[in-house]
């Protein structure tokens, strides 16, 4: 009876799972091949699919190391030295959370443009925010800005102060201790936010859209091509991108579980 | 290197830590900080090696006024009750950390870090991983890593409190020993008086925050200078405003000039010697050491009438205190005298 119920269960979370997540990724894998390999190899392989795919690996390269020691150094701030204030900036963190990422993009949107705050100064500095790879960098590192964050706090709080006390009657001083001590400590914290910061900034769709203007070949990241492939009935080209994006998130996620398993080896 | 404190203070929000603390601790020393939990102990120590900053007063290691330095530069050593071994380094790595951040070389350290876990006695367990070892060997690592970079002063907080009985008792023998090697200036930290009487030479007793006297062991049993420290070295039991040991409790079954009326309640063989639980007329709880040869001879029983001299008493009046000999009793007990022989003496 209760193996009966344990297998009932099983089933059940399994199909929905199956019904949910897996079914949309199978279909996008069969319609992509659906006539072979030529029509999707050809739909990224174009200069326009190839140059979103490049954008989108850019905005990797830029926000997630900034976002990775701006992360590591805020939780080092909230742990390690309590303030008053740190209360509230700990709720600030979490905004990007809370928020729809379209909104994250218009208020960028209202703050960078033609009669935003800073947008006619910066615009006689010769510097272009919006439409250009500054604005798309600048809404990725905001959507994806808690997730180091969150996933460092836990861990150094956990790991404690004794060790960083003992290095430095051991002569070590505040750098020494930071990276011999401290990051060796919180590693698979810190990567496994990085992970998941990856992943979001891969993905990310509304507020990259809003402040990008979506520009074939100049302002385009994969997820946008995506979308703009799949408006202009070219499906294959669509799928194509599709795929190669899945493939991007699941080998994060493949990474991430595997970092997982070893935090908690 | 001798350690002096001169009129530490500290507090943590409500809580005064430490009220105008001073202590003088002579070079090559073994010394005690002994004291119950929130006496303040642990925040001296801690002063000492830079880890708290007093609010007032000032550290002197070897005579010169360390206040303002940090922790890394004050040459101490230090160990923790729960060891803070670095998990992500193996034996070897945590011994020698302290002599990678002095840019030794490698081979000086191989051969300095070994040295030091022969030493401690963990040979053949240099690859192994903190997680691998036992609490006792965790420690002895943290010893050797704190002994590596030859402090001028070894700080212990606590070092025994996460072990077990039997491993505790063998490494105060052991640290012992190796204070009489290596001649460290040690301090540790310690609530149990048993141990600190067993390691230290020096014993400092806190209280609230203060100093409530320091000596030897000797003196801190022979000549408590007041009440806390009276209960807190050795057994007492109180009578009124007095104090006697349980060992200086004679057991009488005749009355005698000096002796007052106890019934039997309750006796708990430990080994050679026996604890008898009495209660007194007026509902005073006491009770007496006795060897296991003087409860035969008395053939004591539980709900027997008996009679109970005080040997040695000690009265105590007011904080600052002195040997209370000759003072009367309210409830008319004599007082004792040196000629007095004690149960278990």
């Amino acid at each position: 009876m209760k193996s009966a119920n344990r297998w009932g269960l099983r089933t059940l979370g399994l199909g929905y799972l199956a019904l949910l997540l897996l079914a949309p990724l199978v279909t996008i894998f069969y319609k992509t091949f659906e006539h072979g390999l030529g029509p999707p190899l050809e739909a990224i392989t174009s200069s326009d699919g190839l140059h979103a795919l490049k954008l989108s690996l850019l905005m990797v390269a830029i926000a997630v190391p900034l976002n990775t020691v701006f992360g590591v150094g805020c939780a080092l701030l909230l742990v390690r030295h309590r303030r008053p204030g740190n209360a509230l900036i700990d709720a600030v963190i979490n905004l990007p959370f809370a928020i729809s990422p379209v909104v994250i993009g218009l208020s960028l949107f209202l703050l960078y443009g033609a009669q935003g705050w800073f947008g006619p100064g910066l615009a006689e500095a010769g510097i272009k925010v919006l439409f250009s790879v500054p604005g798309m960098v600048l809404a990725s590192i905001f959507v994806s800005l808690p997730f180091v964050v969150r996933e460092t706090v836990p861990v150094l709080q956990e790991i404690g102060t004794e060790q960083e006390q003992a290095a430095s009657t051991l002569g070590a001083n505040a750098w020494q201790t930071f990276w011999r001590v401290t990051l060796p400590a919180i590693r698979w914290g810190v990567a496994y936010g990085v992970v998941l910061t990856t992943a979001r900034v891969l993905g990310e769709f509304g507020a990259v859209s809003i402040v990008s203007g979506q520009i074939s070949g100049e302002t385009e990241t994969l997820p946008l091509y995506v979308e703009k492939q799949f408006q202009n009935f070219n499906q294959a080209g669509a799928f194509g991108a599709s795929v190669v994006l899945a493939m991007l998130a699941l080998g994060t996620l493949l990474a991430m579980n595997v970092l997982k398993g070893k935090e908690d080896a | 290197m001798g350690i002096s404190v001169e009129g530490a203070a500290k507090r943590f929000g409500d809580f005064q830590a430490l009220n105008d603390v001073s202590i003088d601790v002579p070079n090559g020393s073994l010394t005690a900080l002994l004291g119950p939990s929130g006496s303040g102990k642990s925040t001296l120590l801690r002063a000492i090696a830079g880890l708290e900053v007093l609010d007032a007063g000032r550290v002197l290691i070897d005579g010169e006024d360390v206040s303002g330095k940090p922790t890394q530069k004050r040459e101490v050593g230090f160990v923790f009750q729960h060891y803070a071994a670095f998990k992500h380094m193996t034996v070897f790595e945590n011994v020698g950390f302290g002599l990678k951040i002095r840019k030794w070389d490698k081979a000086k350290i191989s051969a300095r870090v070994h040295g030091l876990l022969s030493l401690v006695q963990l040979d053949g367990l240099a690859d192994r991983y903190p997680s691998q070892l036992s609490g006792g060997q965790r420690q002895r690592m943290a010893l050797a890593r704190a002994l590596a970079v030859e402090p001028q002063v070894l700080l212990l907080d606590e070092p025994f409190g996460a072990l077990d009985a039997k491993v505790r008792k063998d490494l105060r023998t052991w640290l012992r020993r190796l204070h009489d090697e290596t001649g460290v200036t040690t301090i540790f930290v310690t609530h149990d008086q048993e141990e600190a009487m067993d390691v230290a030479g020096q014993l400092v007793v806190m209280n609230e925050g203060r100093v409530e006297q320091s000596g030897t062991a000797d003196d801190l049993y022979e000549q408590p200078a007041n009440e806390f420290v009276m209960s807190f070295v050795g057994e007492v039991n109180r009578l009124g405003e007095h104090f006697v040991r349980p060992h200086d409790m004679t057991v009488l079954l005749d009355p005698d000039e000096r002796s007052e009326e106890a019934m039997v309640r309750r006796i708990v063989a430990l080994g050679f010697e026996v604890r008898v639980e009495f209660i007194l007329a007026d509902g005073t709880e006491v009770w007496a050491q006795l060897t296991r040869a003087e409860l035969q001879k008395l053939e004591l029983r539980d709900g027997q009438i008996v009679h109970l001299r005080p040997g040695q008493i000690k009265s105590f009046s007011g904080p600052s205190s002195s040997d209370g000999h000759g003072a009367s009793t309210p409830r008319d007990l004599p007082e004792g005298g040196d000629a007095e022989v004690s149960a278990a003496a």
